[in-house]
C-alpha cells in the first residue's frame, strides 16, 4: 500500500505530511509533528494517556490510523495550554495535587476537557465516567476527580 | 442474602533503607553565576517527588528561597553516586547527603559574603529571601545574585559543597543474630471498613483510615498523596491484582490493562489520613521513608474486615468474589 498525504488541523495550525499506511495519530503527533504531550502507554487503547480530541471528541490516538481522519480538526494537550500561564483545568490539577508521576496527566486533562466542553457542570458520576478509560497508578484518582469537579462548578 | 459490614485494622513497622555492603548516596551543590544553586544527584525521581524534597532540603539548609534551587539528577554516568531509589531510602539518604553538601556550600557562601562585605563570616546570617546580612544590621547585606557574580568574576571563589550519607555495613552477631539493618522505622495503622455481598462475593471498601508516623513530613501534601495513593494500591492488591489467578496454573492470566484488574475511579474508598511526626535522630530534619509501606497495612486490614463481616478468613491475595464464596460455602458446610 502506498503512503498517503495527510492534511489535518492540529491545535489550529494546518499540517500536511506523508504517512505510511497504518500510521497511528499518536505516532504522527509524536514522531512527525513533534508534539509529545500525548504519551504512548499501552499502545492498545487500554490506558488512555494518549487521549486527544478529533473534531471535539476524545479518542485514544494510539487506535486511530491517521489516514482515516484526513481533513479533521485535532487538539492535543499542547493546544489547551494558553500562551501565558495555565488553562483553568491545568491550574486546578496543580491546586488539587492531581498529579504524582504525571504520565497519565495529558490523557486525564484531554478526557476532562472533552467532558467539560459538552457538560460544563458535570456531576461526580459524569467525571468518573469520563475518565474511566484512563489509568492512573499513583494518585488513587480522588484528587483527579476533585480537580475536574472544581473547574466544573 | 445480605450485604454484610465489617471493620478490620492492621499495623506496620517499616524500615528506612538497607545496608547490603553499605548503603551510600552522594550529593554535590554549587552556585551558578546568577545565584541559583544546582543540586547534582544520581538519584531518580520516578514520580515520588524526590526532586521537590531535595530542593526543599537544600533551600532550608542554604537559607535561600526554594526558587533558587535547581535539582539536576538521573544521569548515573556523570552524577555523584547513589545506590538508587528503593527500600524507601530516597528522602532519608538523599536528604542527608544534600544537607551535608548544602552546609559546606553555605559556609563557602558566607565566607565569600564576608570578604565582599568586609565583615566576619561568623557574624553573617541568611534571611530566607535571598539576602546574606550582618546580624542585627539592615544596611550591611548582599543579595545572593550579586554575591554569586562577585564570587565568580571578582573574588575568584567557588561556592560549592560535597555531601555523602553512608549507612555502614552491618553484620549479624553470630551468637544472637543481632544487627542494625536499617536507619529508622516508620509506623502506620490502617482501619478498613468494607461490605461483603454474601450472594455475589463482591467486597467493597467503603472507608480507609490511615495514620502514619513519618518522622517529619518534609512536604505534607506529597506525604499525604503517597499515603492515599498507596492505600489505593493496597486495595488494588487486596481485591483485584494478580498475574496468575490460578497459580501455579498459569492460565487465565491477564494480558493487558483490560484484563489486569485494578480499581477504577468509580471504585474509590473514602479516605481519612493523619500524619504523626516523631523526628528520627538520623533523618534529614527528622524524616523517615514512607515509600513502600503505604501499600502494606491496607491489605491485612481489608482481610480482617472481610473476616469481621462474614467470618471468612482469607490468606491469599487477591480476595476475589470466588474465594469469598468458596469460604462461605465452607463455613456453611461446617455449621
Amino acid at each position: 500500500m502506498p503512503s498517503s498525504v495527510i492534511e489535518i488541523t492540529v491545535n489550529g495550525s494546518e499540517e500536511e505530511f506523508i504517512a505510511k499506511p497504518g500510521t497511528t495519530l499518536l505516532s504522527a503527533l509524536r514522531d512527525t509533528l513533534g508534539l509529545t504531550a500525548a504519551k504512548r502507554g499501552c499502545g492498545v487503547g487500554t490506558c488512555g494517556t494518549c487521549t486527544c480530541h478529533v473534531d471535539g471528541e476524545a479518542v485514544m490516538s494510539c487506535l486511530v490510523p491517521v489516514e482515516t481522519i484526513n481533513g479533521s480538526d485535532v487538539k492535543t494537550l499542547e493546544g489547551t495550554t494558553p500562551p501565558e500561564g495555565l488553562s483553568p483545568l491545568q491550574q486546578s490539577f496543580l491546586d488539587n495535587f492531581a498529579t504524582q508521576c504525571g504520565f497519565c496527566t495529558p490523557g486525564m486533562i484531554m478526557a476532562a476537557e472533552a467532558l467539560l466542553a459538552q457538560n460544563p457542570s458535570p456531576t461526580r458520576e459524569d467525571v468518573v465516567t469520563a475518565i474511566s478509560g484512563n489509568v492512573c497508578r499513583c494518585t488513587g484518582y480522588e484528587s483527579i476527580i476533585e480537580a475536574i469537579l472544581a473547574v466544573g462548578k | 442474602m445480605a450485604i454484610l459490614r465489617g471493620r478490620g485494622y492492621a499495623a506496620v513497622n517499616y524500615p528506612t533503607g538497607m545496608n547490603l555492603g553499605g548503603d551510600p548516596t552522594q550529593a554535590l551543590v554549587h552556585a551558578t553565576t546568577t545565584g541559583n544553586f544546582v543540586v547534582s544527584l544520581s538519584s531518580v525521581d520516578l514520580g515520588q517527588g524526590l526532586k521537590t524534597v531535595a530542593a526543599q532540603v537544600a533551600a532550608e539548609t542554604l537559607g535561600l528561597p526554594y526558587e533558587n534551587i535547581i535539582v539536576d539528577t538521573a544521569d548515573t554516568d556523570t552524577g555523584p553516586h547513589c545506590m538508587g531509589t528503593f527500600a524507601s531510602r530516597g528522602t532519608h539518604r538523599v536528604g542527608n547527603a544534600v544537607i551535608m553538601a548544602a552546609q559546606e556550600a553555605r559556609e563557602a557562601m558566607l565566607e565569600a559574603a564576608a570578604e565582599e562585605l568586609e565583615v566576619d563570616a561568623a557574624d553573617l546570617e541568611t534571611d530566607g529571601t535571598g539576602f546574606i546580612k550582618l546580624k542585627g544590621s539592615e544596611e550591611k547585606k548582599i543579595h545572593v545574585v550579586d554575591l554569586a557574580l562577585a564570587a565568580h568574576f571578582k573574588l575568584g571563589r567557588t561556592i560549592a559543597g560535597r555531601g555523602i550519607f553512608l549507612k555502614e555495613r552491618s553484620y549479624p552477631e553470630p551468637e544472637t543474630g543481632k544487627m542494625d539493618p536499617d536507619s529508622a522505622q516508620a509506623h502506620a495503622c490502617t482501619v478498613a471498613e468494607v461490605t461483603v455481598d454474601d450472594e455475589t462475593g463482591v467486597v467493597e471498601v467503603l472507608h480507609m483510615y490511615n495514620v502514619y508516623e513519618v518522622g517529619r513530613a518534609i512536604n505534607p501534601a506529597m506525604a499525604r498523596q503517597q499515603i492515599e495513593g498507596g492505600a489505593w494500591m493496597g486495595v488494588s492488591h487486596a481485591l483485584y491484582e494478580t498475574t496468575e489467578p490460578y497459580y501455579p496454573v498459569r492460565e487465565h492470566g491477564p494480558r493487558d490493562f483490560e484484563e489486569y484488574l485494578m480499581p477504577g475511579p468509580a471504585d474509590n474508598a473514602q479516605m481519612t489520613s493523619e500524619i504523626i511526626e516523631f523526628p528520627a535522630a538520623n533523618g534529614p530534619y527528622g524524616a523517615k521513608g514512607i515509600g513502600e509501606m503505604t501499600a502494606n497495612a491496607p491489605i491485612p486490614a481489608i482481610a480482617n474486615a472481610i473476616y469481621d463481616a462474614c467470618g471468612v478468613r482469607l490468606t491469599e491475595m487477591p480476595f476475589t468474589p470466588e474465594s469469598i464464596l468458596r469460604g462461605l460455602d465452607e463455613l456453611r458446610a461446617r455449621a
